[in-house]
């Protein structure tokens, strides 16, 4: 366990840079979160980073690319134009959250 | 609770040079319920990772992306000497009772309970999930022949029925799973 400081936020880490405290993550850090992986946030990036961390709160783990597409409404095509490459880590990451478990 | 404390944000490789470039073949050759799903899981997994990946349809995994069949694949438990009933371990159900009138169909029922349980998508649209994330499908064209099938019989994903050749071509350098 490490922490690292983002934006003058001190928040605890795991090996590979995850946010392992959901309650460290606040607005204000999801920006800084975005920048730090090359990603400036839209409206629609905003709709998914809420629905995630309201979805966590409620279910205890982060939802899985499927879950966040069907409970959203947001086409699969469209998460990986918003969060290239990797959307279901990214999103997670912007969120402060941990990396789905689940394999669908 | 700390140990360390970096002044640089530790901030996850996304795009660890490691992960680029990496490319994946996956070979459907089998057109079991059971049989289709392993190579669509894996397929959506490596997509949802930025890898390149490719599945080929081939003999029994046409009907995988056979618009006639794509919706109707079934799981049979002959042969299964795993299968048992969900949440029970030891007492197992012979498999050759699979072989009675209806035991196909009610096993079909059962898996596909479980896989939507599960909130997994159904054959059909597992396929649109995955040309929506990039993946490339391409259909063997020895199957193709044998079934009398062109691009129009199968899912519109399908980019085109290809040879085995051109199929090692285009898979060059590519991690491969054969299902």
């Amino acid at each position: 366990m490490s922490t690292t400081t983002i934006a003058g936020h001190e928040v605890d880490v795991n090996e590979e840079g995850f946010l392992t405290r959901p309650d460290q993550w606040s607005e204000e850090l999801a920006p800084e979160l975005a920048a730090l992986i090359g990603l400036h946030l839209t409206d629609k990036h905003w709709e998914l980073i809420r629905f995630l961390r309201t979805d966590h709160a409620a279910m205890g783990e982060t939802p899985t690319l499927r879950r966040v597409s069907t409970q959203t409404g947001t086409p699969v095509k469209e998460l990986f134009g918003l969060f290239p490459g990797k959307p279901a880590k990214k999103m997670a990451y912007v969120s402060g959250l941990p990396k789905p478990k689940g394999c669908v | 609770m700390s140990d360390t404390t970096t002044t640089a944000p530790i901030v996850p490789s996304f795009d660890a040079p490691q992960s680029t470039g990496r490319k994946l073949a996956i070979i459907c050759s089998k057109g079991n319920l059971d049989m289709a799903y392993p190579g669509l899981i894996l397929a959506n997994a490596a997509v949802g990772e930025g890898i390149e990946t490719h599945l080929f349809f081939t003999f029994w995994g046409f009907d995988i992306i056979n618009k006639a069949t794509m919706g109707d694949l079934q799981f049979s438990f002959v042969g299964n000497t795993a299968m048992h009933p969900p949440g029970h371990s030891g007492m197992g159900v012979h498999h050759m009772l699979g072989a009675l009138p209806g035991a196909t169909k009610a096993a079909t029922k059962m898996m596909k309970k479980q896989i939507a349980d599960l909130d997994v998508p159904d054959v059909p649209e597992f396929l649109e999930i995955l040309t929506a994330s990039g993946a490339q499908m391409w259909a063997c064209r020895m199957s193709a022949d044998m079934n009398h099938l062109t691009e129009d019989d199968l899912y519109e994903g399908v980019e085109a029925i290809i040879s085995a050749s051109d199929f090692m071509e285009l898979t060059e350098g590519a991690q491969l799973l054969f299902i």
